[in-house]
């Protein structure tokens, strides 16, 4: 009996681990291209280890064409993004959560609507709109879409976290003087800490990424973000894939360590959108 | 008091609160978001002249007729169903195997959830690019496992020259990047069923399988739906990995419904075309989304 329990187990850790590889396999033949210093020669049978590992390629994307340029354009639209996303989300969320007001209804409804239609039906007035408003090319213009672009979801989740937040501490801050903006500031941000970690987490790491905005507003090759950059990359060295590998590892390097630094926050925040549905 | 001077009653100050609170996000909204929609939908009745000045021409319904009658959007229309439901179960089925399986270990549950969801967090761009990578031709990694190691092919696969499998690296790296989020859901989900249900259902001697069936399932409906819904909308929004695996070809057999919109509108500059296909996608999604909701989900579970 021991031996077979101890035997399922054993094989329940092997399907596991199994499908991990799975997984995780790419990105280590990722690393180990990027590791190839000459990966265009395409080596037959591909080889999971690099004869010569080398960081040269690294060091090639790394000062290559203007590559620091837009790793910091990228922090800097994801960052500012996150900070303003995060504010007038918990604003509004706030409002929808705790308020009473005309119209509050009509517009909750059109924001779970919009939450179903995708974020490309609109690219197309945006992108006139962008260059109408003397947006494009202009890194605040791409801000200024993301943060319009993410509000109605991040809007939705925290205003499901402030609803579950007790309301008697509110009353006493009325009774005290206090106003709404009071409860906001010193009730509501410091209890919703752990919420409002996940919105700026999943925020920045969608702004990181996002691929086509960027590839439609900015056309001026300083402006560009990671990801358009990478794809430019691809486009340009199609057959050096130890430079593109080792391009893409630089920006998706921060992102994992982001990632499992404060993987609780994550698996919070994603259960709390399932479980309230 | 947000009005010193002015004694408001509760009420009134409540509703000023509340705008205060809600306009600057409002505002954002529906400059860049709301306006934009709407405007699409306009568009998508007219021939949008090219030169910003010159009329645009009201044509009505003629876009939408030209899409039911352009065998492109046909083509893209298949392939936009066929990345959806051959995704979807993809990913369902394998991570609800996984999360099955971890949620039995005793050890190491967060360390294979982490490991899971490592291929969700990676930008599409850079996984897209990888898997062009995998299945480049002859000497790819992905020729080379099904010619030297599984010995199921008899020569290498020229992958992206034929219409037939150009699609195949797509489905696969759809199906590889999701399941880490199906699988996080599901595990969280597997973890609310109380342990007592199955030892209740063990005295009774039920199987595996019929406690799979019979409790597991039941109980994580509302998270089934709510992932399917997801998934379903999530594939309909398929985009960044055919423009950059096969840019929609050869000859335009892979591209997608986004896909085909964004080269209408932004190589052929046909805007009021582009909008059309854009609010085709859009009243797909809503539709199939309203449905799945309604009519998946018990009565009790809508609210």
């Amino acid at each position: 009996m021991r031996i077979r329990k101890s035997l399922q187990t054993g094989i329940l850790y092997i399907v596991i681990i199994g499908g991990a590889i799975n997984l995780i396999l790419p990105f280590v033949w990722m690393i180990s291209t990027s590791l190839k210093e000459y990966s265009f020669i395409l080596d037959y049978p591909p080889r999971l280890i690099p004869e010569e590992p080398s960081l040269n390629n690294f060091i090639k994307a790394w000062l290559s064409s203007n590559f620091q340029q837009y790793f910091k354009n990228s922090l800097f639209v994801a960052s500012i993004s996150v900070i303003l996303v995060v504010l007038f989300s918990a604003m509004m969320a706030y409002a929808f959560a705790r308020l009473e007001f005309p119209g509050k209804d009509a517009i909750f409804y059109s924001i779970l609507l919009v939450l179903m239609i995708p974020n490309m039906v609109g690219i197309i007035p945006q992108f006139l709109l962008a260059k109408e408003l003397g947006l494009r090319n202009s890194l605040w213009g791409l801000i200024l879409f993301y943060v319009s672009g993410s509000i109605p979801f991040n809007t939705f989740l925290l205003r499901g976290f402030f609803e579950t937040l007790p309301s008697e501490l509110e009353d006493a801050i009325l009774i005290d003087g206090g106003n709404y903006f009071t409860i906001f500031i010193k009730m509501i941000l410091p209890l919703s800490k752990p919420a409002l970690a996940t919105v700026s987490i999943f925020s920045f790491l969608g702004f990181w990424d996002e691929y086509i905005l960027a590839l439609t507003f900015i056309d001026d090759p300083g402006r560009r973000t990671l990801p358009v950059a990478i794809a430019t990359f691809y486009g340009q060295h199609a057959t050096d894939w130890g430079l593109v590998f080792a391009a893409s590892l630089i920006a998706v390097v921060p992102v994992m360590i982001v990632f499992i630094s404060m993987q609780r926050y994550f698996v919070g925040g994603l259960t709390s959108g399932a479980f309230k549905g | 008091m947000i009005f010193p001077s002015v004694r408001l009653s509760r009420r009134s100050q409540q509703v000023i609160s509340a705008w205060v609170f809600i306009l600057p996000g409002l505002l954002l909204y529906v400059i860049f978001l709301i306006y934009p929609i709407i405007k699409a939908l306009q568009m998508s009745f007219y021939e949008w002249s090219v030169m910003p000045g010159d009329p645009n021409e009201f044509i009505g319904l003629v876009n939408y007729s030209r899409a039911l009658r352009d065998p492109i959007v046909a083509v893209s229309m298949r392939n936009t169903v066929l990345y959806t439901i051959i995704t979807v179960p993809g990913q369902m089925i394998l991570a609800f195997f996984f999360a099955f399986l971890v949620d039995k270990v005793a050890r190491g549950k967060i360390f294979f959830r982490t490991l899971y969801y490592i291929p969700v967090i990676t930008s599409w761009v850079v996984v897209s690019i990888l898997f062009r990578y995998f299945f480049q031709s002859p000497k790819g990694l992905i020729n080379h496992i099904l010619l030297d190691i599984l010995h199921v092919i008899q020569q290498p696969i020229a992958w992206f020259r034929e219409p037939a499998t150009a699609f195949i690296p797509i489905l696969v790296l759809g199906i590889w990047k999701g399941i880490g989020w199906s699988m996080v859901i599901f595990l969280a989900a597997l973890q609310t069923i109380p342990k007592e249900f199955y030892d209740a259902a063990a005295i009774d001697g039920a199987t595996a399988w019929r406690k799979l069936i019979s409790i597991t399932l039941p109980l994580i409906r509302p998270t089934l739906v709510f992932t399917l819904v997801m998934l379903m909308i999530g594939g309909f929004n398929v985009f960044i990995s055919v423009v950059l695996i096969t840019n929609g070809g050869p000859a335009q057999s892979t591209e997608v419904i986004l896909s085909y919109m964004y080269h209408q509108a932004f190589d052929y500059i046909d805007f009021g075309y582009g909008a059309a296909l854009a609010f085709i996608v859009a009243i797909i999604i809503v539709t199939v989304s309203y449905l799945q909701i309604r009519f998946l989900r018990r009565p009790e579970e809508i609210s």
